[in-house]
Order: C-alpha cells, then structure tokens, then sequence
C-alpha cells in the first residue's frame, strides 16, 4: 500500500482509473435508472414511487461509504502517515456530502407519498440529517487547516470521532420505532424481489464507480494544487 | 384514508434532482481537476 504513497505512482494509476470509472459509472448509472424508471413493475404497496429506490439506496449507502473512507483514510494517515491518505479523506468529503443530500432531498419526496409527510425526526431521518452537518463540518475544518497552516491532524480525529454515528445510522430503524422501514438487505440476505433486486445492484455499482472517479478527480486536484504552491513558495524562497 | 397523489410527479422529482446533483459533481470534480493539473504545468514550465 505504501508503494501508492509516491505521488508520481498514484497520478500513474489515477490518470487512466478516474476517466475510466468515470465514463464506466455514469454508463451503468444510466442503465440501472433506466430500467427502474420504465421496466421495473410498480409496487403492490408503494405503486409507482417505488422507482426512487433506484436513487434513494445507492445514495445512502455513499452517503454512509463516504464517511467511512474518511474514517479509514484519516486512521491511515493517523497511524501510518501515510501521505495520499489525508488527501483521501479529504477527497471524499465532498462526493459524500452530495450523496448524502440527494439521500435526504429524495428520501423526503418519497415520504410524501408513502407516509403522508415530507420528514419525521427519528432515528434513521435524524442521524442521516447530522451526517449531512458533519460533513460540511469536516469540509469547513479542513479546507481552514489547508489555508491558515494548521495540523492536517485535526479534521482526521474529526473524521475519525464523526464516525461513531455510521453505526448509529445502520441500526436507528431497529433500536428505535421508525416510519422507515428495516433494513430489507442484510448479509447474504435480501427481502427485495429479483425483480427490483438486479437493477438496485446495477445502480449501486454505477454509483460506487462515479463516487470512485469523483474521489480520484478530487485527489489528483488536491495533489496539484499541493505541488502548485510547494514550487511557487520555492520560487519566492529562491528568488528572496 | 390514504390520499390519491400524482406518484409519477414525485418519481419524476427525485429523478430530476438525483440525476442533476450527480451530473453537476463528475462536471465539477473533473473541470476542478483540469484546472489545477493545468495551474501546476504551467508554473513548472516557468
């Protein structure tokens, strides 16, 4: 892994990966809302508006992935120091943040329909709504490290602490009563027909490839921007 | 009682924004991207 740890190694890797994933996930993005908008039956319960799965899921879960690769990169860099790890965490602020809003914003507008209200404070809506403020927490904090000189040591225990509510999140609709219904996929186990089943996959996919290329776009910006203000501060330091 | 709302108007909606957000994020990341790599390029060749 520490072999990844040399710039000119990962801009290597990530000059071909990101428009690959990129183009890739934005294909089978296309695909699998395709198929849920037009050729997924509707559903005996929620009728048509069932089709917001096909957004709503692969959005939770990268709303919940994006914060758990902030976590995992900022233990990296903690432990390890490993230099591309920051920057990873930090790349993946920004993808997750969106993700979780369209979760939110698309969570709400299929409440309407099926529960008779846009939003209810319990435990899944509410510990989503403060993953939603801890990424813009983590956002503010790391991009004033990043400007003012102070420890990129910061935003990881943010980002390491922050974490504490991705369990919370996973486990709200069975510690406490919810209008949301249980998880309907678990390990190994599912309670979703095939039918909605391959499509829901084929989105995940396709969102985890775009969220995958959005994060090696935003390192590789990072990154230059890192070497753009290391070679001029050499430039004014050699020219003092 | 449940009520008779248009189902379409809110699959439509959810589709709109999701597709929209996540659109507007590749352009932005890659065009932020491009950018930079540019602004670093162009101060090496200095």
């Amino acid at each position: 892994m520490h072999g990844f740890a040399n710039p000119k190694r990962f801009l290597a890797l990530a000059s071909w990966l990101t428009p690959l994933l990129l183009v890739s996930g934005l294909l089978l993005t296309a695909i699998a809302l395709v198929w849920g908008l037009f050729y997924v039956p509707p559903d005996r319960l929620m009728g048509e508006t069932v089709r917001i799965l096909f957004i709503h899921v692969p959005a939770a879960w990268l709303g919940m992935g994006g914060w758990t690769a902030i976590a995992i990169s900022s233990l990296v860099f903690l432990v390890w120091k490993h230099p591309l790890a920051g920057l990873a965490a930090r790349a993946a602020a920004v993808p997750g943040l969106v993700f979780t809003a369209i979760c939110l914003v698309t969570g709400s507008i299929w409440g309407r329909p099926t529960w008779g209200t846009w939003w209810v404070w319990d435990g899944r809506l509410t510990s989503m709504l403060v993953l939603l403020f801890l990424y813009f927490g983590y956002i503010a904090l790391s991009q004033a490290v990043a400007r003012e000189g102070g420890s990129s040591r910061i935003p990881a225990i943010f980002g390491l602490v922050g974490a504490i509510n991705i369990p919370i999140i996973n486990r709200s609709v069975v510690w406490w009563n919810s209008l949301h219904q249980p998880p309907s996929i678990t390990m190994g186990n599912s309670s979703i027909d095939t039918e909605f089943l391959v499509p829901l996959a084929v989105s995940v996919i396709g969102f985890s490839l775009l969220f995958g290329g959005v994060v090696l776009a935003r390192m590789r910006a990072l990154l230059a921007e890192i070497q753009t203000e290391a070679r001029l501060r050499r430039k004014a330091d050699g020219g003092a | 009682m449940r009520e008779n709302l248009p189902q379409w108007d809110f699959v439509i909606a959810s589709y709109v924004i999701g597709i929209a957000a996540i659109v507007a994020l590749v352009i932005w990341s890659w065009q932020a991207m491009r950018r930079a790599e540019k602004r670093r390029d162009d101060v090496r060749r200095k």
